[in-house]
């Protein structure tokens, strides 16, 4: 009998037989795992089973290639905080199904875990958009896809810069970006050297349509689904009620 | 016994009691068997209220609502409140809703929420529908009764979303302590969620 224990956050869920359902869950030791709940759409379990619920959770099989089955207890549901607030439910909803999307199985990533669960008390906090950017930004990295905002990657310098080499990922300074701003991302201002923190709507909307262009470019090129659609409608949604398109 | 195969109309019978909710092949066969020991006074008349139900309830094409009338009888009451409208998930919302007699307004059936585990999407509820019927009428207030959920959240946003170019107000329902609930037996969660909607005394 193979078993271990853990604490999960719940990525996804899909429904398996009538009464059951295949949950999969971001462990801290264990990485992403899946595993068949049993009664997951009684009405106990359904609220212990909301996305980004944070969990003590047990997972049991008779041999380790098997899916095996969740024991899943002192569940909190963390939505719960932010239910109301349309943008924060969207950026957690976001958040899991990049996760779920992207992380291979039962690969450990105990920083990734840790970085979900900042994101998600950061999520009822005033500064909720920009940490969701950095932990964007830090998910990419954990993935091998890190982006270099220490310096200018023609040269520049390393103290103005003002923009992204969608090509690269790295940034690029005001000076030597300005001939190719129109083929440049633009860096938000809370990600420059000196930029100031006092964010503008407008920065979060630059924010995630970089991250956006790497997320699509880099991590789901080669996924027949391409970017979760939970992603999508939450940079469509913060775009629409912030009033603050961004120009392809 | 295991259930031979030449039993035609029994295995039948079986096999469509056994997928229905709450239904396996086991409590199938005991139903089988309780209607078919008790043909006159049980399985007759329910063979023919199933087969009224077949022929005569439809779906309201107004609200969704279920009736063998179309339009419904809570949109063909002049009596209701036909300026107020309810959005709910599912028909077992309007009857509970019903049950309380709290609530003289109309209704809109969306069909369902959005839900990943039960694989619904925005496209499948009956969203356009509702947009339509706003569009048509001048409602004094749209109430989104939609579970404290996920999936009936965020359901709501993506109506309240929908509805935003429209003037008419929206509200939803409380979400907090439940009548008769206990402090120290509530989540988290729903604890936080009661302070944030706190009314003055």
């Amino acid at each position: 009998m193979e078993s271990f224990e853990d604490q999960g956050i719940v990525l996804s869920l899909r429904a398996h037989g009538e009464h059951g359902a295949v949950v999969a869950l971001l462990t801290r030791d264990h990485g992403r795992y899946l595993g068949f709940v049993n009664g997951a759409k009684s009405s106990r379990m359904r609220g212990m089973l909301e996305i980004g619920s944070v969990a003590d959770v047990t997972w049991r099989a008779r041999t380790s290639e098997q899916m095996g089955a969740w024991a899943i207890d002192n569940a909190q549901n963390t939505a719960a905080f932010i239910m109301t607030d349309p943008l924060r439910l969207s950026a957690l909803l976001s958040a899991c199904a990049l996760v779920d999307a992207a992380l291979p199985e039962r690969e450990s990533h105990p920083a990734l875990f840790e970085g979900m669960k900042a994101l998600m008390s950061t999520l009822q906090m005033d500064v909720w958009a920009q940490a969701y950017i950095l932990w964007e930004i830090a998910f990419l990295r954990e993935l091998g896809f890190g982006l270099d905002l220490s310096r200018c990657v023609a040269g520049g310098d390393a103290a103005t810069l003002a923009y992204m080499s969608p090509k690269s990922g790295c940034a690029v300074s005001l000076k030597e970006g300005e001939p190719y701003r129109h083929k440049l991302l633009v860096l938000p201002e809370f990600l420059k050297p000196n930029g100031y923190r006092d964010t503008q709507e407008i920065d979060i909307a630059r924010g995630l349509k970089m991250t956006s262009h790497f997320l699509e470019h880099w991590v789901f090129a080669q996924h027949t689904r391409g970017v979760p659609e939970a992603r999508l409608r939450f940079e469509s949604a913060f775009a629409t009620t912030h009033s603050c398109q961004i120009s392809a | 016994m295991a259930l031979r195969k030449d039993h035609g109309p029994l295995e039948q019978v079986i096999k469509y009691l056994s997928t229905l909710p709450g239904l396996g092949p086991r409590s199938a066969r005991r139903v089988a068997l309780y209607l078919l020991e008790h043909k006159m006074d049980v399985l007759r008349p329910l063979i023919t209220a199933m087969d009224d139900a077949a022929e005569h309830v439809t779906s309201c094409h107004i609200c969704g609502n279920l009736d063998t009338l179309n339009p419904c009888r809570i949109c063909a009451d002049t009596t209701r409140d036909h300026n107020l409208l309810c959005v709910v998930a599912s028909v077992a919302d309007v009857w509970a809703i019903e049950r309380t007699g709290s609530y003289k307004g109309l209704y809109h059936i969306l069909g369902g929420v959005v839900s990943a585990l039960d694989g619904i999407t925005p496209e499948q509820l009956r969203i356009p529908q509702l947009i339509e019927r706003v569009t048509r009428h001048d409602f004094r207030e749209i109430i989104l009764a939609l579970s404290a959920t996920v999936d009936g959240q965020t359901t709501a946003h993506i109506v309240q979303d929908k509805l935003s170019p429209f003037s008419v107000p929206i509200t939803r329902l409380a979400h907090g302590v439940p009548v008769g609930g206990e402090l120290d037996y509530l989540d988290d969660g729903t604890i936080v969620t009661a302070l944030r909607s706190r009314a003055r005394l």
